[in-house]
């Protein structure tokens, strides 16, 4: 792309920068109007010209930068390091044996179970006091808003609450959670270091964070069960927490696998978090994060892309029991 | 939601969220609403107020704390915790400042007013084109005939649950031999592919809920497929645009993976920058607080402004990455 100006591919200043944002819209605007002004002009256009124009951009892209990266991935997973030599399943098999990954494997296998369990058990619990609450919306909100912020600042956030003083007479506690240990008269504790209970402290961030997409959720399955039923089971004398399990769980029966396996996969591709953290270091890291070491800092492209197709692999899985529950639930009815 | 193939995970989120959210005011109360707003005054208790309260008030600590000390001098944060400030009001000794902002956004090493020009520059085209793309692709499928329609939306529809992983590598190495890798061209590139599957999906399903007759009708009076898209259907679509656009402005404002894979040091967005802040200066807690800070307030400006269609739209977006 040399003939192009410099500022295109390497802009300098905050001008030049706005201005190829600029041009990157006003030039794709300029191609789809072309495309559309095509096709509409002459009267009689064969429907697969029209379907094309409409769908082909997007198709052609998916294509393009999608499928076909998955499909090369999966075949350089297949290769060496450089993607030189075909070394048959010899990146799986090290990613299932050395202890190194056999630790990160059960690290992710851990986010997955324990992320979406508390997330959605807080949440759903949340979501039925919420419902009889009144400062329903203000709450709800406060719950709600760590999913806007980015996963790098929920981290540095919770970094905060787990900062480490060492235990000496005139140094205080600056990190919150230590120093509720401290008034508890309990020593301090480093977090994120100790194994292996630092991944536990990682996932509560993660919880943090999934919580309040749980509880929209599941509240807003909670509004739809209709008053005759509950009116139904009051009048048999259901009340408390004999609602909530007999008839409030199994109304909201479908939100809860949508909402657990939905947080499963999110917790499935965590990157984010651990990477802010720890840098996956002190026996963190997952999946994800491996991925990432292999590919850009070990250079190792074999490894790296048995482990993209790995987390491929896992979401089937997820997405299979999500779907035969969703089914099994809709043949009651 | 009709011609959904399988029962996917975002349908069922999109079709929860959509049967809480119109707005009550907007259409006039039934009896039988009238009777449910009565009795949940009734309902509402003391304890589950005070209970619902104390959560939300525990959720928000953490963030109240980055908050509050990104206003502290760095010594004080170094030398106490920050909520000392609180007691110390009452004596008059709590100190605060904006030097930390100063510093993380104008400071020679961290220089984060770049990287927030650089996170616009990014953000802005990865929700244009994606939405763009989407909406004419969505109309195809959901009212152009064509041979393989119906296979080659569930196609794109499973293209949802891919992890973007799979294609970092192979389209790195494309960027490289493009000779643009580095430049804000591969992420716009990047991201955009990345958001099409569930953009064509959302828009598709909105698509279809709009009723037949009113595409016929319009047929009838001579409208092509394009003055039927801008006429007809563009305008009925503002709300579904909206909700999709919000998810994706702040799905790659947030983003780390793909900016980190593809940018070049020069062009890094607030996520990379901060998660290198955190890297290496970890004790500049001074600097760190702001920064995340930073990081933060566009999308909870965008969350407080446009708390509707953020919630329907990450609700249904939920599934992505």
């Amino acid at each position: 792309m040399d003939w192009l100006p410099d500022w295109i591919t390497a802009p300098g200043t905050t001008g030049e920068k706005f201005s190829v944002m600029f041009v990157a819209i006003v030039l794709f605007v300029v191609i789809m109007a072309v495309l559309l002004f095509a096709i509409d002009r002459p009267k009689r256009v064969p429907g697969w010209v029209v379907a094309a124009a409409f769908a082909g951009p997007a198709i052609i892209f998916l294509g393009y930068g999608l499928v076909r990266p998955a499909l090369l991935t999966v075949w350089y997973s297949f290769l060496d390091r450089r993607g030189n030599e075909f070394v048959g399943l010899d990146n799986y098999v090290h990613a299932f044996t050395t202890s190194q990954f056999q630790q990160v494997l059960v690290n992710t296998a851990i986010w997955v179970l324990a992320v979406p369990v508390v997330a959605t058990l807080i949440g759903l619990v949340y979501a039925v006091i919420v419902d009889r609450s009144r400062f329903e919306r203000f709450s709800k909100a406060l719950i709600f808003v760590p999913m806007a912020i980015s996963m790098v600042g929920a981290s540095i956030i919770w970094r905060f609450v787990y900062e480490f003083r060492p235990d000496q007479p005139n140094v205080q506690q600056t990190g919150l959670l230590n120093q509720v240990l401290v008034w508890l008269g309990l020593s301090p504790q480093q977090f994120l270091i100790g194994q292996p209970w630092n991944t536990a402290f990682l996932i509560v961030v993660m919880i943090w964070i999934q919580t309040g997409f749980a509880m929209t959720v599941l509240s807003a399955a909670i509004k739809a069960i209709p008053d005759d039923i509950i009116e139904a089971a009051r009048l048999d004398g259901l009340s408390g927490l004999g609602m909530f399990r007999y008839i409030t769980v199994p109304s909201i029966r479908p939100a809860l696998i949508v909402v657990l396996t939905t947080i499963a996969i999110v917790a499935l591709k965590v990157f984010d978090i651990v990477r802010t953290m720890t840098g996956g270091q002190f026996g963190t890291s997952v999946v994800a994060n491996e991925f990432y070491t292999q590919a850009f800092r070990q250079n190792n492209q074999g490894l790296s892309s048995a482990l993209a197709v790995l987390l491929f692999i896992l979401v089937i899985p997820i997405i299979a029991y999500n779907v035969n529950q969703l089914r099994k639930s809709e043949e009651v009815r | 939601m009709t011609s959904a193939p399988t029962p996917p995970v975002t349908t069922t989120a999109g079709a929860l969220v959509d049967g809480d959210d119109t707005p009550l005011a907007q259409r006039r109360l039934s009896r039988l609403e009238k009777r449910a707003i009565a009795t949940k005054g009734k309902l509402t208790s003391p304890w589950a107020s005070g209970l619902a309260i104390i959560m939300a008030i525990l959720w928000t600590i953490p963030s109240i704390g980055l908050l509050v000390t990104s206003f502290r001098p760095a010594l004080d944060i170094r030398r106490s915790g920050w909520w000392t400030v609180f007691g110390d009001m009452f004596t008059g000794d709590a100190e605060f400042t904006m030097e930390n902002y100063e510093t993380a956004l104008f400071g020679q090493s961290t220089n984060l007013a770049s990287s927030f020009v650089n996170t616009f520059v990014v953000t802005i085209p990865c929700v244009v084109i994606p939405i763009t793309l989407a909406l004419l692709a969505a109309y195809a499928f959901a009212w152009i005939d064509f041979r393989g329609r119906n296979v080659l939306f569930v196609a794109v529809f499973a293209l949802q649950v891919v992890p973007l992983q799979v294609a970092l590598v192979p389209l790195l190495s494309d960027y490289v031999s493009w000779g643009v890798n580095g430049s804000f061209w591969t992420v716009w590139f990047s991201h955009s592919i990345f958001a099409l599957p569930l953009a064509i999906f959302l828009l598709h399903n909105f698509m279809k809920d709009i009723p037949a007759s009113l595409i016929e009708a319009a047929r009838v009076d001579g409208a092509g497929h394009v003055q039927i898209f801008f006429r007809v259907l563009f305008p009925l679509l503002v709300p579904a645009i909206a909700a999709f656009g919000t998810f994706q402005f702040l799905w790659v404002w947030n983003d780390l993976l793909v900016g980190l894979t593809f940018l070049d040091p020069a062009y890094r967005p607030l996520t990379v920058a901060v998660a290198e802040m955190a890297g290496t200066r970890g004790g500049q807690w001074h600097l760190l607080t702001a920064g995340a800070f930073i990081s933060m307030v566009v999308p909870l400006v965008v969350f407080l402004l446009l708390q509707r269609f953020f919630v329907r739209g990450l609700l249904a977006g939920s599934v992505k990455g």
